[in-house]
């Protein structure tokens, strides 16, 4: 985890490894998710500025990337300026990110048509500078197209997500192959707490940090997005102390 | 013509004069379902049909309305050419993608030319000759011909499509040559010698097998640089290097005007008298040297230069006033980054209509709550009410499942969709949606029931019920898949 180093040797070395991966420092920012636990496990207190993260869903969601989507939306949302969203087709209700705090103002959506398109205007956005977030749903990401929206992002100091989304689950496999993405992530559904009374309450997410890096991989359990795009921990006991909610990160290793 | 224009039915034709003698030189779709056929004498076609219309056909009027629809044409593509006596040629090359695609960009253009009553037959092809034949004998009233195959379909057309004189053409069915192809096996050498040298070029130009340059239109007022090579260049680079100079030329120009630039156009004259062009479009008005260069030099690769590029003109076909603004400097606010330049440069990549906003739509229905503006269209800051849960995939037609529901509110107690069954654990509703009945009829009584509904594995959909539950007037109580909430 992220945490300040324990000996002036590691945080020297720490300096210098930081020094070799070179970006100036100003992009090495960060955009913090407001939950305490979460911000612990990403260097730098939240997720980088100026990177490139890959974020896909769990199950049926690898197919329908929707909470993938609601999470990028979440993320952009807490972003300033416009955001650019690229898609191969145009699947998406804006009326749903708008709930999620991405106000339909703020978006620009690109139907590219397909994957390279999708990949070109991905690069385009990352590295134009004045976008708050460049957003683009892709089956694919190489090794050297992932490599170069890095660099793009470390450029112009946007946050850039690819949502990973597959025709089939069997190509979701995919999602194994190294890419240069700074972290990498997989929302699942979970069944939601059940209510007093008849009705669905606020949705639930498995949040795996599958990769990070700089930093050791954890889950969480959470709440979705609300209306300013905010994750919540989620609790059983809903007067824990914020200690105990530190047992909750479990490392995968 | 105002009120004394004859009705659609009536038989029109248009009478001229060949020689000494007085021909039907035009006819319309009432005359010609009634016999009447171009090349008739006029007294024999006053005879076949009597409450016949005629006019003089004003030859010099004709061209003129010609050459203004070529410029109106200048929409569609940089290079275009009256094709007289009822033709446009438009070369296409660089510009159908701004329109979707070539076959979106002729429907666009034959339903603009019906709005203004011009019956127009449109073909795209890999040459002039080709293109010309398929849009007279093929197109109904598109025709794309695939590249490549041009000659194959201009062989079996009739030797009509050939753009030949009429004397030639008789001279030729006389001796029993009826299509493209039976003219193409025949030697060349003794129909030259009958017919003259028009009947091989023609031949070869409408296969393909020689060029045929032509000049293109240009609106006198378009403000126009151009830059002639002593030697042709070819090198990608070099017409980059060119094409920043003339971008530098034309914004000086502009500025003297106050104007700034919402489409250009960059044409190359090649040496072998054959045109390339760019066209590149900007969402607000523009006269920045760099943008501007960027926007042309992104798309350099689509040209060909063949065996070198003589003249290059770029030329500000649409413009609009662009003023000094003055820009207010704030302590406490950062003015919003300008990101006009990034949708200019994806617009002239994968097509404008590819880059949009959703806006909402003051209707329930929730596939009809959001329209698509303009990406820089301003942001009047509207949102969508927030107080029912939607989707974030919603699918483009609703998908029947099969249910196991009690009526009239509850929500099912599974569902399958897809193959898969799903066990609701959760779930919430009924939102009623009622149908648009001021809008549209048939939606009188029409009722959507719609609930969010969790299966055992967290996964949550939106689901609907068509009908009210009660009454089958309502729907058919059919449950269908709307949406996919995670």
């Amino acid at each position: 985890m992220g945490q300040p180093a324990a000996s002036p040797a590691i945080a020297a070395l720490r300096e210098r490894i930081a020094r070799l991966e070179g970006g100036p420092a100003r992009h090495r920012a960060a955009l913090p998710f407001g939950v305490p636990a979460i911000d612990r496990a990403l260097p730098g207190g939240g997720l980088a500025l100026g990177a490139l993260h890959e974020v896909a869903g769990g199950r049926n969601g690898a197919i329908d990337g929707a909470a993938a989507a609601l999470f990028a939306a979440g993320i952009a949302a807490r972003t300033k300026g416009k955001v650019l969203w690229c898609v191969t087709r145009q699947d998406l209700f804006a009326p749903a990110l708008a709930q999620a705090g991405l106000l339909p103002g703020r978006v620009v959506y690109v139907e590219a048509g397909d994957e390279a398109s999708v990949l070109a205007c991905f690069e385009e956005g990352l590295r134009h500078g004045g976008l708050g977030a460049v957003v683009a749903e892709l089956a694919r990401l190489p090794m050297t197209a992932s490599r170069r929206l890095q660099l793009a992002a470390e450029t112009s100091g946007a946050i850039g997500i690819a949502i990973r989304r597959w025709r089939r689950q069997t190509e979701a496999t995919d999602f194994g192959q190294p890419t240069a993405a700074v972290s990498r992530w997989r929302v699942s559904a979970l069944p939601s707490r059940p209510l007093p009374v008849p009705g669905i309450g606020r949705a639930r997410w498995q949040l795996e940090l599958i990769r990070v890096r700089a930093g050791e991989s954890a889950d969480f359990e959470v709440e979705a997005c609300d209306d300013k795009g905010r994750l919540a921990l989620f609790s059983d006991l809903a007067d824990r102390s914020p200690a105990a909610r530190d047992g909750d990160i479990r490392a995968l290793g | 013509m105002g009120t004394s224009a004859p009705s659609a039915e009536t038989p029109i034709v248009m009478l001229g004069r060949q020689g000494n003698r007085r021909l039907v030189l035009a006819a319309d779709a009432a005359a010609r379902a009634a016999g009447l056929r171009v090349g008739m004498p006029a007294s024999k076609a006053q005879v076949l049909v009597p409450n016949l219309q005629s006019f003089d056909l004003d030859a010099p009027g004709d061209a003129a309305a010609l050459d203004r629809m070529a410029l109106w044409c200048l929409r569609y593509a940089p290079i275009i050419a009256a094709d007289p006596p009822d033709g446009l040629i438009i070369d296409t090359t660089g510009a159908d993608h701004l329109h979707g695609g070539e076959e979106a960009m002729l429907e666009g253009l034959v339903s603009r030319l019906a709005a203004s009553g011009i019956d127009a037959r449109v073909a795209v092809a890999d040459t002039w000759g080709a293109a010309h034949a398929c849009a007279r004998f093929l197109a109904r009233p598109t025709f794309i011909v695939p590249t490549g195959q041009a000659p194959a379909i201009v062989r079996g057309l009739p030797i009509g499509a050939l753009r030949l004189p009429h004397e030639i053409i008789s001279g030729l069915l006389t001796l029993g040559f009826e299509r493209v192809g039976d003219l193409e096996a025949a030697p060349r050498a003794s129909l030259t010698l009958r017919f003259g040298p028009e009947l091989g070029r023609r031949l070869d130009q409408a296969l393909g097998r020689r060029g045929e340059p032509f000049e293109p239109v240009r609106s006198p007022e378009i403000i126009e640089v151009r830059r002639a090579f002593g030697e042709p260049i070819s090198a990608a680079e070099t017409i980059a290097r060119y094409t920043g100079k003339l971008v530098t030329a034309l914004c000086e120009a502009l500025e003297t005007r106050g104007l700034g630039v919402r489409r250009l156009d960059l044409v190359f004259h090649r040496v072998d008298s054959r045109f390339e062009a760019i066209r590149a479009g900007t969402a607000v008005p523009v006269r920045d040297v760099k943008r501007l260069t960027r926007l042309l030099t992104d798309r350099i690769e689509t040209v060909d230069p063949g065996f070198g590029i003589e003249v290059m003109t770029l030329a500000a076909t649409l413009t609009e006033p662009f003023g000094a603004r003055q820009i207010i400097s704030s302590l406490v606010e950062e003015p919003e980054p300008d990101i006009t330049d990034l949708i200019d440069t994806l617009s002239n990549r994968i097509g404008e209509q590819r880059l949009y906003r959703f806006a909402p739509v003051e209707s329930d229905v929730p596939e009809r709550a959001i329209r698509r503006v303009a990406p820089t269209a301003p942001d009047d800051g509207t949102n969508w009410p927030g107080d029912w849960p939607r989707p974030p995939r919603l699918l483009a037609h609703p998908e029947p499942i099969e249910t196991m529901a009690l009526l009239p509110d509850h929500p099912p107690v599974w569902f399958s969709w897809r193959g898969i069954r799903h066990r609701v654990a959760r779930a919430d509703g009924p939102e009623r949606v009622f149908g648009e009945w001021w809008q549209r009829d048939a939606e009188l009584i029409a009722v959507r029931d719609y609930f969010q509904v969790e299966d055992a594995s967290g996964e949550r959909f939106w689901i609907y019920r068509a009908g009210d539950g009660e009454d089958p007037e309502t729907g058919s109580h059919k449950w269908f898949l709307h949406g996919v909430f995670a």
